[in-house]
């Protein structure tokens, strides 16, 4: 396939945990690509927490989950890591030579030496809304995100939520629906103040609704709406809708890791405690995912464990080859990889 | 002091509380079947339990967060509440919660 990468390591996950693996993997000379179902780096902390502070980072008294991102983000710079963002792994397969091949839902397709599983508490989904029938619309006329603009032109539009995906694709739609009404259950909101402010000077202008109250039930058939049903104060009211976005957040799911043949404790990843090894040989597991004896859910324990995973993958990737343990503080090989000597 | 927790399956357990612990945290720790996945954020909803008449009322009212992250269950009700939110204290002794469908791990889900 043409759309191949090859590399040392693929690291499913880039959360705090999979970003400082790219650090320690990257002192050894090992090549990472991330890939990441999110559209950004952090993970967990950076999307369900990015303000709230953080206190159990050694040397920060306190970094709020964006800091802590941006801040990892700095760190592995000199590492050159490659990111895939917006998409999910879909298989992971060994090959007879012991390396593996991983397809993504975007149709890519990579070659690597070694796998590092750092997938927190598994799979960012969207959360379905509590609607009856909603699933016989979903990616036909109901969708949970936006993939293609197009999709949604001169359509009739209503988008539910208060946060920045309702705000953002309000303002980023409504210059090419044939209408657009946005529904929140309260008039107070989550997103960016910009935005806010935005989406109320356009509602003033008469070019988009702002209805305040719930989604109700949906009408039509062959998983087209035409209708959807808005419990408000005054009743419910029937809209006329050719497409529906729900924001209403994200949760998370083991999603396909749990197909991938790796032997499993409740919903996690059992690894060896000297390596972070899965039981599939080259296939690591760190961070929230997995699982052995005395297990704490810290970034700390993920930033030791990528530690030891690290030495273990540069067994994997450069075979026979000697490694020689470093400090950072005083070698000389070491800060210039980092580009600081 | 004490709560009472019914599981997913009906089963009820008493647990022991901690004076200013979160009610989330103390489920957890006992093992029940509880997701949580924030960590005590308010940003998940996966801690749903419906409080038993009578102790509902004692609980301050949910912020916007709880209530939006609430409406965004499945199986919300009057009685609804993230245990994230409710912090443990002599008054609450005794509390009876049921853990909502919606708040069970996904091996486990009900």
């Amino acid at each position: 396939m043409s759309n191949e990468i090859v590399t040392d390591v693929v690291i499913i996950g880039a959360g705090p945990v999979g970003l400082f693996a790219v650090f320690e993997l990257g002192l050894l000379d090992i090549k990472c690509h991330l890939i990441d179902i999110l559209d950004r780096p952090g993970g967990q902390c950076a999307e369900l927490y990015p303000e709230k502070p953080i206190y159990d980072i050694p040397g920060f008294p306190m970094v709020t989950g964006q800091g802590l991102t941006d801040n990892l983000m700095q760190q592995i710079a000199p590492f050159g890591p490659e990111f895939h963002f917006s998409r999910m792994v879909t298989k992971l397969e060994k090959q007879e030579d012991g390396s593996f091949r991983l397809e993504t839902d975007a149709d890519e397709v990579f070659r690597c030496k070694v796998v590092v599983i750092a997938a927190g508490g598994g799979s960012f989904q969207p959360k379905r809304p509590p609607v009856d029938g909603i699933e016989e619309y979903e990616n036909k006329s109901v969708f949970y995100a936006v993939r293609k603009m197009d999709d949604f032109r001169d359509q009739d539009v209503v988008i539910v939520g208060g946060g920045d995906s309702a705000l953002d694709w309000t303002l980023n739609l409504q210059p090419i629906v044939r209408s657009l009404t946005l529904v929140h259950r309260r008039d107070a909101f989550k997103a960016a103040p910009a935005s806010v402010n935005k989406m109320k000077e356009l509602v003033m202008e008469g070019k988009i609704n702002f209805l305040l109250g719930q989604i109700g039930k949906l009408e039509g058939k062959d998983g087209q709406i035409d209708h959807v049903h808005i419990s408000m104060d005054s009743g419910d009211t029937p809209l006329p809708a050719t497409r529906l976005l729900p924001f209403f957040g994200l949760t998370m799911k083991l999603g396909p890791v749990a197909d991938w043949g790796l032997e499993l404790n409740d919903n996690l990843i059992t690894v060896d405690t000297e390596k972070f090894e899965s039981s599939v040989p080259g296939i690591f597991a760190i961070g929230d995912i997995n699982h052995y004896p005395g297990k704490l859910k810290l970034i700390l324990s993920g930033f030791h464990e990528a530690a030891l995973m690290a030495q273990a993958a540069k067994a994997v990737v450069s075979p026979g080859e000697r490694v020689v343990f470093q400090y950072t503080t005083s070698s000389t090989k070491l800060q210039k990889k980092l580009g600081v000597v | 002091m004490k709560i009472l927790v019914t599981d997913q399956s009906g089963v009820e357990h008493e647990l022991e509380g901690l004076d200013g612990w979160r009610t989330m945290e103390v489920i957890r720790d006992w093992g029940l079947n509880i997701k949580a996945e924030c960590g005590g954020a308010c940003s998940c909803a996966t801690c749903h339990v419906y409080v038993e008449d009578g102790w509902f009322e004692k609980l301050p009212e949910p912020s916007d967060d709880e209530e939006d992250l609430l409406y965004s269950t499945l199986d919300k009700k009057p009685n609804s509440r993230l245990s994230c939110q409710i912090l443990l204290s002599e008054d609450l002794d005794g509390m009876r919660v049921t853990l909502a469908p919606s708040a069970a791990k996904d091996s486990e889900a009900a």
